[in-house]
Parts: structure tokens; C-alpha cells; sequence
């Protein structure tokens, strides 16, 4: 039931700020309101509705790991700018196994995610709890270079770990 | 308050025109890499800095530039939208070709490997 009212507040919430209409006459507001109770009667049917169709009870923890993220991005580019922008050629790529301490699929989807959004480095395949992963450098993927990130996307989706 | 504002407002176009300007820049420096790159796994990093920097760069710009709030919530679903399917398609480009037996270039790479793919 919270995952249905997740999902009904969040649709309310893209309806309003794509149609920017307030006055809410009824012809177009009675349209909005039926599409978001289609949408989620849909999701319900097509049995979607659950911490991976509607992850919005982490939304706060989720966007704190995203504004950490956005500035790791940032630093990447900068040196994959460099990369590019060197005049003779001087990449070393390398094809890693990166380990993950992320036990759900919505933590382990978070975290290769990540990987893939930041620049210089792709997540290839996922096998288990092994992540395939393609770096630009081989020092950026070096033992230990994802740990941080692995353990922030782990708390943001799945909470801390009970130790 | 508001000389601030008026400022601010004198102040925005430079900054969101400033804005956009570093963006597209940073796509054609990832255009550079892509075609300077040797191989397909290494092209795919130069295209994720127009994914990622580039189209942030151009949206904040955008929103700066915007006359209204509508058009500023409209950009921000673009840019979450960019965010959330931008590395689905990395990683599928690159799954897909792992998948099919391409075989990544490793080891250090200097001008003379590069280019003769």
C-alpha cells in the first residue's frame, strides 16, 4: 500500500509540474487524474509495484547519494577530458573484477549504475556478487577504488548495515 | 534585496549563455575522444563525458536562461531522465559487445597503437 501511494504522489507530483496547470478545470485535471490512476492500477497489475518500481521511501537517502555522486562524476570527467584532449595518446584500459557488498538488486542496480555513469569506467557484466568492469585507467580501478562508492550505494538503498 | 535581485537578473543570461557554451564545448571534446580512442570500449568513455557533463552543463544553463518555472521543471525531468537512462544504454552497448566476444585493447596505449583498428 505505501508502494501504491508512492507511486499515485509521485505521478501527481510529474503531472503537475509538466502541465503547470493549477487552475484545475475539470475536463483537464479529471484527464490527468484518470491517466495517474491508470498508471497505477497498470503497475499494480503488471505486479511492479514493490522497492524497485517505487523506491520513493529512500527518495532522501537516494538524492544525498546522488548529489556525492554528481560530484565524483565531475572529477572524472575532468580527467577523461584530459585524456581526450592530450596530444599524444596515453590511456591505459583495463578490464577489472570489481567485488560488491550490495546484497539487494535495487542496491547492486544503484551501484553499477554508478560505475557506468562515471566517466572512464563501464560495467561490462554482472556475475553474482562480481561486477565486469572497464576503466580507461587501470590506477582509477584499482583495488579499492569503488569501495566507497559500493558502501554509499549501499546505504542509500538499503539502509545500514546491522553490525 | 533588491539591487540583489537585479543583479541576479542582470547577471543570469551571462552565467546560463556561459553555461551552455561550456557544454557544448565539452561535447566536442568528447567527440574528439571518440574518434581519437582505439577501440570500442575506450570510445564508450568518451561518449559518457557528453552523457554526463556536456547535457548537465547545457541544462543548468537552460534553467538559467528560462523565462518561467514550467520550463525549468520540464528540464529537470529531462536531465533525470538523461541521468537514469543515459548509463542503461552504456552498459547495454557494452554488454552487448562483451557478449558477442570483442575483445577490449589492455595495457598501456600510445600514438602508435592507436588509429590502426
Amino acid at each position: 500500500m505505501g508502494y501504491f501511494l508512492g507511486l499515485i504522489t509521485v505521478l501527481i507530483a510529474l503531472w503537475l509540474g509538466l502541465s503547470w496547470d493549477y487552475s484545475l478545470k475539470p475536463v483537464i485535471a479529471s484527464l490527468g487524474a484518470v491517466s495517474i490512476v491508470l498508471s497505477a492500477v497498470l503497475a499494480y497489475r503488471f505486479d511492479i509495484l514493490d522497492r524497485e518500481g517505487s523506491p520513493y521511501g529512500r527518495l532522501i537517502q537516494l538524492m544525498g547519494y546522488w548529489l556525492w555522486l554528481i560530484v565524483e562524476i565531475f572529477k572524472a570527467n575532468w580527467v577523461v577530458i584530459k585524456a581526450c584532449l592530450r596530444s599524444t595518446l596515453d590511456i591505459n584500459p583495463a578490464l577489472v573484477k570489481v567485488k560488491t557488498g550490495c546484497e539487494s538488486d535495487l542496491a547492486r542496480t544503484v551501484f553499477a549504475n554508478s560505475i557506468t555513469l562515471t566517466p572512464g569506467t563501464v560495467s561490462v557484466e554482472i556475475e553474482g556478487d562480481k561486477i565486469l568492469v572497464h576503466a580507461l585507467y587501470e590506477e582509477a580501478a584499482g583495488p579499492g577504488a569503488f569501495d566507497e562508492m559500493d558502501r554509499r550505494s549501499r546505504e542509500a538503498s538499503d539502509g545500514r548495515r546491522k553490525s | 534585496m533588491t539591487e540583489v535581485m537585479e543583479f541576479w537578473n542582470a547577471f543570469r543570461p551571462a552565467l546560463g549563455s556561459a553555461l551552455v557554451l561550456v557544454g557544448a564545448v565539452l561535447a566536442v571534446i568528447g567527440t574528439v575522444g571518440v574518434l581519437r580512442f582505439p577501440d570500442f570500449y575506450t570510445r564508450l568513455h568518451a561518449a559518457s563525458v557528453t552523457d554526463t557533463a556536456a547535457a548537465t552543463l547545457a541544462i543548468v544553463g537552460m534553467a538559467l536562461l528560462a523565462p518561467s518555472l514550467a520550463i525549468v521543471v520540464k528540464l529537470a525531468v529531462v536531465w533525470l531522465f538523461l541521468f537514469l537512462t543515459g548509463p542503461t544504454s552504456s552498459h547495454a552497448l557494452a554488454n552487448a559487445a562483451h557478449t558477442a566476444g570483442l575483445q577490449p585493447m589492455i595495457g598501456r596505449l600510445g600514438e602508435d597503437d592507436g588509429g590502426s583498428q
